[in-house]
Formats: C-alpha cells, structure tokens, sequence
C-alpha cells in the first residue's frame, strides 16, 4: 500500500534510505527483540551527524536550523527511519512538542537561541505540564512564578514528565496571576533544569521501569526573556503544545511493536494454537481493529494533504489507539497462557512480554486521558454541549483546585507521593 | 506507483453524486414513505425503483457500458449503498444491482452478461442470487440444492432460503450442484416448479423469501470456477453491504446527537452529562473507523483486486460489529422513546442485526478473515 508520491519527494527519500543504511542500525526482524539502548553520549553524537547530514528539522525554517523541506518530505523521511534505530528517547519532546510551539509562538531570538541546538541533540528539552493535583485540568495548575525585579522566580511540583533527568530545558506553565479565571493567569517559560533550586527525582511506574519523573522547583529563576509568547496568555501556548503532542503521540504509534497482530500470531503458531477456532476468531479480530486505526490515520493524512484540517478528529486516533492498546495486550496474554504469568528469570522474552502487557494502560491515560478524548470528540466534533462549570469565570484564588478543599495558595502540601518539602512553596 | 497508492479520500464529483442522492432519497423516500412501503405485502418501493433507474441510473452504476450501464467502480456503488443505507430504503437495490449483477459479471458467460445485464442495469428485471439454503448458511461447500439434465435445458431440486427480494425477483441467479461440480443457473422467477414464500423478518424493510424448486427449468451459465467466482461475489457484495451498514450507523450517530442536544432532563440537555456524550463520542468514533474500512475495500475491489479479499472481510467484520453496537445505543440514548414503535429506532436496529448475519455472520467473516491471512 504505496502512497503516491511526486519526483522530488522519492528523491528526498532515496537519500534518506541511504543514509539510514550507511550511518544507522537496521531494527531487528524478531519483533520481539529489543531495541538498541542509547546511552545520552553517543546519541547527541548521532543527532548532530543527522542534522549535519539535513535529516534533522526537515519541514523546519532553514533560518534556525531546519531544512525548509515540505511535511511530506519529513513523512517520507519519518517512514524510512521506521525501520532503523534511532535515538528518539532523548528528543521526542523537543522535536514533537517543545520545538514546534517555539516556532509558533517564540521570538526571534528564542528561535534563534533554542532550536538549532535542539534539533542536533546539544540541548534535550522536556515538558513541565502536569502536575500532582492538575492532570485532565492541567488549567488548575499551582505552580507559581512571581515576579523578581526583571524576571520572575519559579516554586511548585511537576510530574509526569519524560526525559527531565537528562534534560538541560524545559517548556514550564505556571501560575503568573491568581486573581484572574484559571485559564488566563498561565504564563509559559523556559526554563534552565540545570539552575539552582531545580531537582528531578524518577518516578517509578506500574511496569517497574522510570520513564518519567517528578520535578521540584524550589525559588528558581527564569530570566524575563524566556516568556513563551505572552504572559498571561499561556493556556494558548499549552493548548498549542498540547496539539503538537496528540499529533506526536498518533504518528508514534505506528511503530509500535509487540503486541500487534503479526507477532501475536507467530505467538500463536509457535504455541501450536493457531488451529484452534476460537484463537483464530481473536487473530481475526485483533487484525481487524488494528488495521482500522492504521487505516483511518492514513486517510486523515490524505485529508490533510488536500488541506483538510483533520482538527480535533486527532482525537479520534488517540482514543481508537489507546483502546486497541488494551485490547491487544488481552489477546497477548490469552495466547502466552501462563507464560504471561511466570517465566525463567533469564528469558529476555517473558519480561519483555510482561512489559508490553503492563504498558498497555498508559496509552488511555497520557496525552489526555480516553475521557478527555471523548469530551473533545462529543463537544467540538458533535457540538454536544460542555458540562455547567462551576470555575467559570471565577479567579483561581477563589476556585477548590488539585485534590485539595481548601484555598490554593495557603497550604503547600504535595500530594503524589509524600510531601518532599520542597514543593508549593 | 501510481495504480497501486491506496485512496482513501472522494474526489468531487463522488461527493457531489453522494449529495445529489441524498437529496434525492430525502424527496422520495422519507421514513415516512419507508414506513408506509414496509407494510405493504410487496414490502418495497416499485416507484422509488423506477425513480432511481430513470433519473440517477443507479441500478447500472456498476455495470459496464457497454452492457448500458454507467461503467463506475465498486467506490461510487459504496456510495449509493451508503446513502441506501442512511435512508433505509425499502428496495431490492442489493439482490438485483450488486449481487446477481455482480455474479452476471464475475461469470465467463459472455451471452448471458449480453441478454440479461442490459435489463437489470435499467432497472426493468429485478434479479436476485440464491445461495444460502436451510441450516447450511452461505457456505458454498455445504449445498445442496442439485441441478440434473434434462433434455437440453437443466431443472433444479432443493430449497434455497433466506433469499434476498426472492418473491419480487424476475429472475434468479442459483448456485446449485450439476453432477460432481457447483455451477450458477438462472431460473424464471414465474417458472412452473419454483415456488415462492414471503418470510417474516426481523428487518421490515428488506424482503427475504424461501424459493423451493422442484423440477424448475434453469438455464446453466458458464463458468470455468464456480467457488472462486461464488467468493469474488460475495466478496465485492460484502463491501456493499459494509457500506450500507456504514450509512446506517451514520444516520444513528446523527439521530442520538440531535436528540441528545434537544432532551433535557434534570434541567439540562442530556449530552451535557458525560455518560450520554461519551457514548455519542463512541459512536462518532466507530463511524470514523468503519467509514476508512469501507473506503478502503471499496479502493481494494476497484484497484487491487488482490487485497479485496482480507479487504472485504475486515470492511464486514467491522462494519456489522460497530452497526449493531451504534444501533442498540441510539435506542439507549433515546431512553423509552427509542422503543416505541414510532421512532425509527428499532428499524435501524433491526437492519442492523439483519445485516450482520447476512452473506454469512460475523463468525463465519472472521473464520474466513483468518483463512486469508494465513493463520
């Protein structure tokens, strides 16, 4: 299944395969193999020769360091890389969120300062969004950053995000005035997560692995000058960034490997199950459901491509994902049996199993979690009306926030996991 | 390249023919025509009929032109099926213009495609295919229903039931066994020794009728491969029929939006509360989903016949799965006025669970799905 493609793009993508076959390492066939693990080191080492080489930045203004490529070259690029090992951990963020809002929203020097090192690898960046007592309503956030002479000092608790150990920027909402409604007294900066006052703990989620952290900020300064876009005006940019994410997230999982169709019926056939009625009618219908969510991100993508705006049926994807997900890492468990269960300490294969399974919840949780999805879908898809609020209009120092009853701003308590005594300060 | 990149996207003039005949059904065939058609002992809309071969010449979309029809693809026929569907129009549209026409074409019988397509694609003979017998589905390995020579001309025995608009059928294309082999014949559909029962069905607006022959004259169409050009029609009707389970599940979704935003209770509207709101979302979702399975198959039977068999199978399995759930749920969305027998509800519900199981049911289409994709 081809898509069609004009001269200059199969160029483009002929150089790229290049490339890729002489300065990368090919994934491995056994889909249940793992990955090459990229040590922070050696990965910058390989961004900056990917920039060096116009892979980095493709559809990014040359001004700053991209390539000035049209999307369907990145496509084209993004589809031949699929099948190499590349070091996306440590950059996703910045190149699928943080990197795009500056282009959008950031001044000239900011784009000038911030995205050629981003795209080649120099600077990893993360995002500060949620935090312990603001997830669906990441707007009730508690973070502050008070005004200090010409820039502003920064206090409260961030969790859930990606890459901050090895992160040198992040892109931080925080709370500029608390006397306005809840959405306009957001400001969005970068920040420095090398300054003082700033400390990353991991997080140790559900599969035993630590993807993510928490993040304390601890009276840390942020210059005046890393406003992103406006103050006050930084629910716009999360909104913006939040976009960017859904499009990073749909377009991630394409690649996704393990509990998928093909491997589960070599699964299948290995374990001498593939004759039986039953595990055929799954095979059949984990086939079914994977191939409808490939199939309906492909036709946005050629709606898009006429210039359809696909808008908030990104969510649709997202959510259709996030169930498959699931769905999948059932049948998985069905046919492993009770090697699902219980596997030799040694076998790489049982632990890697037992992590897709683990892992299948997270997709209906982060990037805005199924329930939000569905609220997007039946308000701005079906023009279903929004549930009465009772924040409408009243400023957020009035407003029960977080997980908290009583007034925000008076009693700092962090609520994940303890209270590190460093958090809302 | 070029042949082979997959369309998933109408071009314009696709778009337009869906609008004009949504405009057009909207005119002619209301549910309050559909309701009025559905209690008639005919059961469908000889009119409507009439108005879809003389005005859009739909019955021949998929005909060739040079045996007069409009020389289109199996994407335009998803189309009318679509808007079919959406406006559950009472009409024998899938026995006649998709599945005997499709058997007429899939067949090598170059006279019979001559002399009989030609009135079928005008909408003057209404035609219809005779596959699943009592007991034994749509499976072609199990019939049972026997063709024996006599003379020159053929005569068939056996009981073929459910079929599709069978008691309205001018003609009926049957799959029958001659000797060792399966072969396709035609039989008059007023021919002495074929006889012909309206069924009650749980869908009111699709006729199924129980045809038993007992010595009836055939005429034997030839074909080099019978079970392969059995599947490569039930294939390429499978993708009709998604599409109009498609254009149902879409005129569900909009029923329960609208009523979802026009019902209040506890003093606001009913999609205000997550519970109803994400049960639309869900629904918007599985339109989104089965429509891309739709235009895919329908992409596949046109352009890379060598997918459309996974291609079909995957546009059926979803499309009657996501259909019955979005159907039952309209009804759960309405609450107590979507059982009744006023709202059009439980019509949609009844095609939908009619449809399902048609050309063979969501097991059988998953057992075969497997097959084909060699597990």
């Amino acid at each position: 299944m081809a898509e069609a493609r004009g001269p200059a793009e199969l160029n483009f993508r002929a150089q790229a395969r290049t490339w890729l076959e002489a300065n990368a390492t090919r994934r491995s066939d056994d889909e249940t193999a793992g990955g090459r693990r990229w040590d922070l080191a050696s990965a910058r080492v390989f961004q900056g020769r990917l920039h060096d080489a116009g892979f980095a930045g493709i559809a990014w203004p040359m001004a700053y360091g991209g390539q000035g490529l049209t999307p369907a070259d990145q496509r084209a690029f993004d589809e031949e890389a699929r099948d190499f090992e590349l070091p996306g951990e440590f950059f996703g963020i910045g190149m699928g969120m943080c990197g795009p809002t500056l282009l959008d929203l950031g001044t000239e020097e900011q784009k000038h300062r911030y995205i050629r090192p981003l795209l080649r690898g120099e600077e990893v960046w993360c995002q500060l969004f949620s935090e312990p007592g603001a997830g669906s309503d990441v707007a009730s956030l508690q973070t502050r950053a008070v005004k200090d002479g010409d820039g502003w000092l920064i206090s409260g608790q961030k969790v859930w995000t990606s890459v901050a150990r090895f992160a040198d920027l992040g892109a931080l909402i925080a709370r500029t005035d608390p006397d306005v409604p809840k959405h306009d007294g957001i400001t969005m900066f970068v920040v420095d997560m090398h300054a003082p006052g700033v400390t990353v703990r991991p997080l140790r989620d559900m599969t035993g692995g630590a993807t993510f952290n928490e993040v304390f900020f601890d009276g840390v300064r942020v210059p005046a000058e890393n406003v992103i876009g406006e103050v006050n005006a930084g629910w716009a940019a999360s909104v913006r960034m939040l976009m960017h994410e859904r499009v990073s997230i749909g377009g991630s999982t394409r690649s996704r490997r393990g509990c998928a169709f093909g491997s589960l019926t070599e699964v299948a056939r290995s374990r001498g199950l593939d004759r039986d009625p039953v595990v055929r009618q799954r095979l059949a219908d984990l086939y079914v459901r994977e191939r409808v969510v490939h199939l309906f991100g492909t036709r946005l993508a050629q709606e898009a491509r006429l210039g359809r705006n696909p808008g908030s049926r990104g969510s649709v994807g997202k959510l259709a994902g996030a169930e498959l997900a699931r769905f999948s890492a059932g049948v998985a468990a069905e046919l492993l049996g009770s090697d699902a269960i219980a596997w030799d300490a040694a076998d790489r294969e049982g632990a890697r199993w037992a992590a897709a399974i683990l892992s299948a919840p997270a997709g209906g949780i982060a990037g805005g979690s199924n329930e939000i999805q569905r609220n997007i879908i039946g308000e701005r898809v079906l023009g279903l009306p929004k549930e009465p609020r009772v924040d409408r209009g009243v400023p957020f120092r009035e407003l029960r926030v977080g997980t908290r009853l009583s007034s925000p701003l008076s009693t700092p308590r962090s609520r994940l996991r303890g209270d590190p005594g460093e958090g809302e300060g | 390249m070029g042949s082979t990149a997959v369309n998933l996207v109408l071009t314009e003039e696709q778009e337009e023919l869906r609008d004009s005949l949504r405009r057009f059904l909207a005119d002619r065939s209301p549910m309050s025509r559909v309701r009025q058609m559905m209690e008639t002992p005919e059961g469908y809309d000889r009119a409507l009929w009439d108005r879809m071969a003389a005005d859009l010449s739909l019955q021949g979309m998929a005909v060739p032109d040079t045996f007069g029809g409009a020389g289109f693809g199996q994407v335009e026929m998803s189309i009318v099926m679509e808007e079919l569907g959406r406006a559950l129009v009472s009409s024998p549209f899938l026995a006649s213009a998709v599945l005997a026409t499709n058997a007429l074409l899939a067949l090598d019988d170059a006279d019979a495609r001559r002399e009989l397509l030609p009135s079928i694609a005008a909408g003057r003979t209404i035609a219809t295919l005779a596959v699943a017998e009592e007991g034994r589905g749509w499976d072609a390995s199990k019939i049972a229903t026997t063709a024996v020579l006599d003379g020159d001309g053929w005569r068939l025995q056996g009981t073929k039931t459910p079929v599709v608009d069978g008691f309205a059928a001018d003609l009926v294309v049957v799959v029958a066994h001659a000797g060792g082999e399966l072969g396709f014949f035609t039989v008059e559909g007023d021919a002495p020794g074929l006889s012909r029962t309206r069924l009650a069905g749980l869908d009111l607006t699709r006729q199924l009728a129980s045809l038993g022959f007992s010595g009836a004259p055939a005429r034997r169409l030839v074909c080099e491969d019978a079970p392969c050009a059995l599947n490569q029609v039930l294939d390429v009707a499978s993708v009709a029929l998604a599409a109009e389970q498609l254009g149902g599940l879409q005129r569900c979704l909009e029923m329960s939006v609208d009523y979802a935003k026009a019902r209040a209770q506890f003093g606001r509207p009913i999609g205000s509360f997550q519970a109803v709101k994400h049960l639309c979302a869900d629904m918007h979702v599985a339109m989104e989903l089965a429509r891309s399975a739709v235009r895919y198959a329908a992409w596949a039977a046109d352009a890379a016949p060598g997918e459309l068999p996974v291609a079909a199978g995957l546009a059926r399995a979803f499309c009657s799965e996501a259909f019955f759930k979005v159907a039952a749920d309209t009804i759960q969305v309405h609450g107590g006025i979507g059982f009744t027998w006023e709202h059009d509800a439980h019509l949609y519900y009844r095609r939908a669970n009619s449809s399902e199981l048609l050309l063979g049911g969501p097991v059988k289409v998953r057992e075969r799905l497997a097959e084909r994709l060699g597990v």
